[in-house]
């Protein structure tokens, strides 16, 4: 067993940080949770749900419309945790991060927005062969409503973007590259910004799936330059039911409205109306007030922590957890590209990724098994589903020592 | 009994690790294949029956967890000799057992069936126990005709 090393979150060790996370010391079948499905959601400190509790004992009201105290406090809240989120992004301005539902409702946007407005007849997508379904099934839609294709960047056998066989993928039809920024599958990591030179250098948009980074380091959406980046709060310590979608102002500006209703308006006629400004415009309706709050709450929390020292903590739990699970007699793991993120997929032997998940379970170890909503990715690998072990900063290198622990016992049972 | 023990009783490991009428159905067309969409598993199923209208063989292929897999196998047992309508039958009580709309307690005049109670109480299994079932009561019209 290697030397745990100690993790620096904000000047914290791991121990002192699991604190902060009332749900981690439960029990599962009588075993202490370890849970390792960080990358289906992950748990929420208590700053979060404090913040969330807080708001609805003290300052519930509704946003942008009321003249009252309550309603100014709220509004103020909302518009402060917007601003949070920009500078989280290093976005240009405000109006360029629009609150959504969650990652899969930003892509839905851009590819119903944009891509009603924008995609002509004969027009191409192009995505990936790891792409989760919510940035693949958004953009069949939008196929099928414009007459456009799909073409896919494929992988190299280490699951990596093949980049340099997408040479010939680069027709002048390619109108947008929609590109998931880390597997939630394989783990790799994509150069997003060389995809985005790419594609700019041939009069492509791009958009960013970061459901799977932003949690996890810094993602800086003017470094990239990429023209969209959708993710989702829950995944990064937030309520569920709050996500973002950044946008170029330009672009944004140019897009029509996807959801009518209040707030997204100017003015109103019998027969028309026009609309509100940026972010507004895509805003329709009371929007999801305590999600924002949580969502602005959990980024100050991953700040004190230091977003280096997370990445740094997780990269030595993915490094060691690699390490241990290849001791793990005929366990096969998919996705070893060089950069990576805390996500492994694995299969142990023919046990079907069910059982196994299912013997961890009984262990109180929580994973994900099944096709991790990428059954193209599945159908490719040859395989029904497996199992996914995936690491948030609040895990241990003795939680990794129990799953290792565990799958053996795992493979004595099924045999 | 812990739930894990309840959902893999010696029987299901028995019939998962020794399935019983499983053969390599490549007569069987691909458009027949029925899958479980959550977790990949795919099964394909040979119906055999005679003048009379009694099941002579069922036989599975394909691929799934041990749950599926010992169900499909002790699905094959229970069957056979069955007509069609008492079979019919036995798969709608099976299923609906599981799925909550009859009360669990119905398999246990089910024979080794019962082994699959425990499943009960993982609703995200009951696909798994019952993908062989359903893929039986849809084969059933073809096979009958046949």
């Amino acid at each position: 067993m290697a030397v745990a090393k100690v993790a620096h979150l904000g000047g914290r060790t791991v121990e002192e940080v699991r604190e902060d996370f009332p749900i981690l010391d439960r029990t599962v079948h009588g075993k202490t949770l370890a849970y390792l499905d960080n990358a289906a959601t992950s748990q929420k400190p208590r700053a979060v749900l404090d913040a969330i509790r807080v708001y609805y004992e003290r300052g519930n009201a509704n946003v942008h419309r009321a003249l009252h105290a309550l309603g100014e406090e709220a509004t103020a809240a909302f518009e402060q945790d917007r601003a949070k989120v920009q500078r989280l992004l290093n976005a240009r301005s405000k109006h360029e991060v629009v609150f959504t539902r969650g990652t899969t409702e930003a892509i839905n946007l851009v590819a119903s927005s944009w891509g009603d407005t924008f995609l002509k007849k004969g027009d191409v997508i192009l995505l990936t062969d790891m792409e989760h379904h919510s940035n693949l099934v958004p953009w069949q839609l939008a196929c099928a409503r414009k007459g456009c294709t799909l073409a896919f960047i494929p992988l190299t056998p280490q699951g990596a973007l093949d980049l340099e066989a997408t040479e010939k993928l680069w027709t002048d039809k390619v109108r947008m590259v929609a590109v998931t920024h880390v597997s939630n599958v394989l783990g790799t990591v994509n150069d997003v910004k060389a995809i985005t030179e790419m594609a700019h250098a041939r009069g492509a948009l791009v958009l960013v799936d970061g459901a799977q980074s932003v949690p996890h380091f810094r993602v800086d959406v003017a470094d990239i330059d990429c023209d969209f980046l959708a993710f989702s709060g829950h995944k990064m310590c937030a309520p569920m039911g709050i996500g973002v979608l950044y946008g170029k102002e330009h672009l944004l500006e140019r897009m029509p409205p996807w959801m009518g209703g209040g707030e997204m308006i100017s003015a109103v006629h019998r027969e028309r109306s026009t609309w509100n400004e940026l972010p507004y415009k895509f805003e329709a309706g009371t929007p999801n007030v305590e999600g924002a709050i949580g969502l602005g709450t959990a980024i100050d929390y991953l700040h004190r922590l230091e977003f280096p020292a997370i990445a740094a903590w997780e990269a030595e739990l993915t490094r060691y957890a690699l390490e241990r699970l290849q001791e793990v007699p005929d366990l096969t793991i998919y996705g070893t590209a060089a950069h990576r993120g805390a996500v492994i997929s694995f299969n142990l032997g023919s046990i079907h990724a069910h059982d196994v998940a299912q013997y961890l379970d009984k262990e109180g170890i929580a994973v994900r098994a099944g096709h991790h909503c990428a059954q193209p990715l599945m159908r490719l690998l040859d395989i029904p589903g497996t199992a996914r072990a995936s690491f948030c900063f609040y895990n241990t290198f003795s939680e990794i020592d129990r799953l290792h622990d565990v799958l053996l016992a795992a493979v004595e049972f099924y045999a | 009994m812990n739930p894990f023990d309840d959902l893999y009783q010696e029987i299901v490991l028995d019939h998962y690790r020794s399935p019983r009428n499983r053969a390599r159905l490549d007569n069987v067309p691909e458009s027949m294949i029925h899958e479980n969409p959550s977790c990949g598993d795919s099964i394909k199923l040979e119906v055999i029956v005679d003048d009379s209208g009694r099941l002579t063989a069922v036989r599975f292929d394909g691929r799934g967890c041990a749950i599926s897999t010992a169900s499909a196998s002790l699905m094959t047992e229970k069957l056979k000799g069955l007509t069609v309508e008492d079979a019919r039958a036995m798969a709608n009580r099976f299923i609906r057992s599981l799925r909550g709309d009859d009360p669990v307690e119905a398999l246990e005049t089910m024979g080794d069936l019962v082994a699959f109670k425990g499943v009960a109480q993982f609703p995200v299994r009951v696909k798994c126990a019952t993908l062989a079932w359903h893929a039986f009561l849809l084969s059933l019209p073809k096979a009958s005709a046949a």
